[in-house]
């Protein structure tokens, strides 16, 4: 496609509301930052609204001649009645809604099974991805969220007191503080906090955000982070293999969440290479949790779900996380991060895993 | 010729008459089968007898009660719509006032329609109606001088609200970006031909 079809394409799906939430934002932010794109839009949509007032009356005349038709074949107005060619025409047509009829009750079986085969294939242009991020009641209360922020400034300190707008969750994949979460969790936030499973709150910034991977990668820093003497997970390099069992941690709620299910299929949703589908109950606040396999290596980012099926959830493949660490290693500042790539979780059941590595796992706030 | 024409009578049983007309009046902005075939029964024969007895014929009648039915329809969905009159009195205006123009038109006998039924100012109506009228007939003339498939690739895409993946299929192309590249161009071609009726319509 050329850049132009591109382009048109782009705006049509907006107009259309058929983009996913980051592509949405992604492009309001183009369209902000670039008249022309907006224009396009404004325009296109002008046509939309004509084309569909042009529908609507092309489909109102049409019904007024069948009605038309019919009330003048069964005598209701006192217009001509159809001869010849036409009646035969007429009563065809006629006979054709009664063989409708007919026919739907045949294709009921049909679309029942194409429903089937559509609700496990990935379904195009549907936005029905919902990101897991908690909004953590945006109405409440703006004026104290500035409040909060002025203060901030004025301080040139942020305390530890922030009115979070949003939290997901996080992971350490490096002993010094850096951490991985989604971008969608972290890039509308001008604070970031996180929260490790005894309450304890640290100041974090974001090192890295990676929109089109929707990851970013955080660093805490903040006096009271000592760093931590090793990670007992690391990110797994291999290709995972469906029907594998996983779990994750997170925090739906306050309190770390644990849940477990499986390796859904290797790809996300729409076919998406990026991520991974897997089946698992997650919730908002879910959203940049670890997805770890049985041997307690981190296999992806949980990051998606779908809305109107539960318990299809779609995770950044890990290998995405060690491009997206990779970049950043070419910063000098960052050159010295180490990821583990090998867990020490190995042959533990399921409750020593957890134990072990839910210190490592954080609530990420954000205002 | 003098002719008499039936005063619009109720239905019979309708003690309420103007809410069903409110209710037929957002049935036919939804178009509800229902309320365009009610609406029709109920005028039709009217609009008939008032061109019959003015010079038309039946062919003619039928054209201008489903104009009058159009500008109804435009004028419910219009939003901000309220009916002062009658349905019957409002349709009875307005194909009086269309058949006089079209009599004007073809300049056939002496400019007065005979009638009976109570009259409405529509005029406002029907020079918006007139408006639109141009605009989709454009429209139309545009999608059919595109050919196929571009009419059809065009129409399933903006007015039947299919999706690329859906048009695609139905239309043999092997992937959703060939079909996009296809409607890409169709459009262009569309907008083109506006833009030249727009620049032969204003010299």
């Amino acid at each position: 496609m050329t850049q132009e079809t591109r382009m048109l394409d782009s705006i049509e799906r907006y107009i259309r509301g058929e983009m996913l939430p980051d592509e949405r934002v992604y492009f309001e932010q183009l369209r902000k930052s670039n008249a022309e794109v907006d224009q396009l839009v404004v325009e296109q949509t002008l046509f939309f609204q004509q084309m569909n007032r042009f529908g609507e009356w092309k489909k109102f005349k049409s019904a007024l001649e069948d009605v038309h038709t019919e009330l003048a074949e069964t005598g209701k107005i006192n217009s001509n009645k159809l001869r010849g060619g036409a009646k035969v025409l007429y009563l065809w047509n006629r006979y054709k809604r009664v063989a409708a009829i007919a026919a739907s009750i045949a294709g009921v079986t049909a679309i029942g099974l194409s429903m089937l085969v559509n609700s496990i294939t990935p379904h195009k242009e549907s936005p029905k991805v919902q990101e897991l991020v908690h909004e953590v009641s945006v109405l409440k209360n703006a004026a104290k969220v500035l409040d909060t922020k002025i203060d901030n400034v004025d301080k040139k300190k942020a305390d530890n007191t922030i009115i979070p707008k949003y939290n997901g969750t996080g992971f350490l994949i490096d002993t010094k503080g850096f951490l991985i979460t989604n971008a969608h969790v972290v890039k509308n936030s001008t604070n970031i906090f996180v929260q490790n499973n005894k309450g304890d709150q640290f100041k974090a910034f974001v090192v890295k955000l990676d929109v089109p991977r929707d990851l970013a990668i955080l660093k805490i820093d903040d006096e009271h982070f000592k760093g931590i003497a090793s990670l007992p997970y690391g990110l797994r390099k291999a290709e995972s293999d469906v029907a594998e069992p996983i779990f994750t941690l997170g925090y739906p709620r306050d309190e770390i969440v644990y849940s477990e299910g499986y390796l859904s299929a290797k790809t996300g949703y729409n076919g998406d290479t990026l991520s991974c589908q897997i089946g698992i109950a997650a919730n908002p606040g879910n959203s940049g949790g670890p997805v770890f396999d049985r041997n307690g290596e981190v296999i992806g980012v949980l990051s998606t779900k779908e809305m109107q099926a539960e318990g299809v959830v779609f995770a950044i493949q890990s290998k995405y996380i060690l491009q997206a660490l990779d970049e950043l290693k070419k910063d000098s500042l960052y050159h010295n991060i180490k990821v583990p790539l090998t867990s020490g979780l190995h042959g533990m059941d399921k409750v020593q895993q957890a134990k072990r590595v839910q210190d490592y796992v954080f609530m990420v706030k954000g205002d | 010729m003098g002719y008499y024409l039936l005063n619009p009578v109720l239905n019979k049983g309708s003690l309420k008459p103007e809410i069903d007309e409110k209710e037929l009046l957002n049935g036919l902005a939804r178009n509800d089968r229902k309320a365009v075939e009610t609406i029709y029964k109920d005028n039709y024969n009217m609009v008939q007898s008032l061109i019959i007895n003015n010079n038309g014929s039946a062919e003619e009648a039928k054209d201008i009660f489903q104009e009058a039915m159009i500008v109804l329809y435009e004028k419910v969905r219009s939003g901000n719509f309220e009916l002062s009159c009658q349905i019957k009195t409002y349709v009875y205006s307005v194909s009086r006032r269309l058949w006089l123009k079209r009599l004007q038109q073809i300049n056939r006998f002496q400019i007065e329609v005979d009638g009976a039924g109570d009259v409405v100012a529509v005029e406002e109506e029907l020079e918006a109606h007139e408006r639109l009228n141009t605009e989709f007939s454009l429209m139309e003339k545009g999608l059919s001088s595109l050919g196929e498939p571009c009419k059809s690739l065009l129409e399933a895409y903006y007015l039947q609200k299919r999706s690329m993946n859906e048009i695609a299929a139905a239309f043999g192309y092997t992937n959703s970006d060939n079909a996009k590249t296809q409607k890409y161009k169709c459009l262009m071609r569309l907008k083109k031909f506006f833009f030249d009726q727009y620049k032969t319509g204003e010299p």
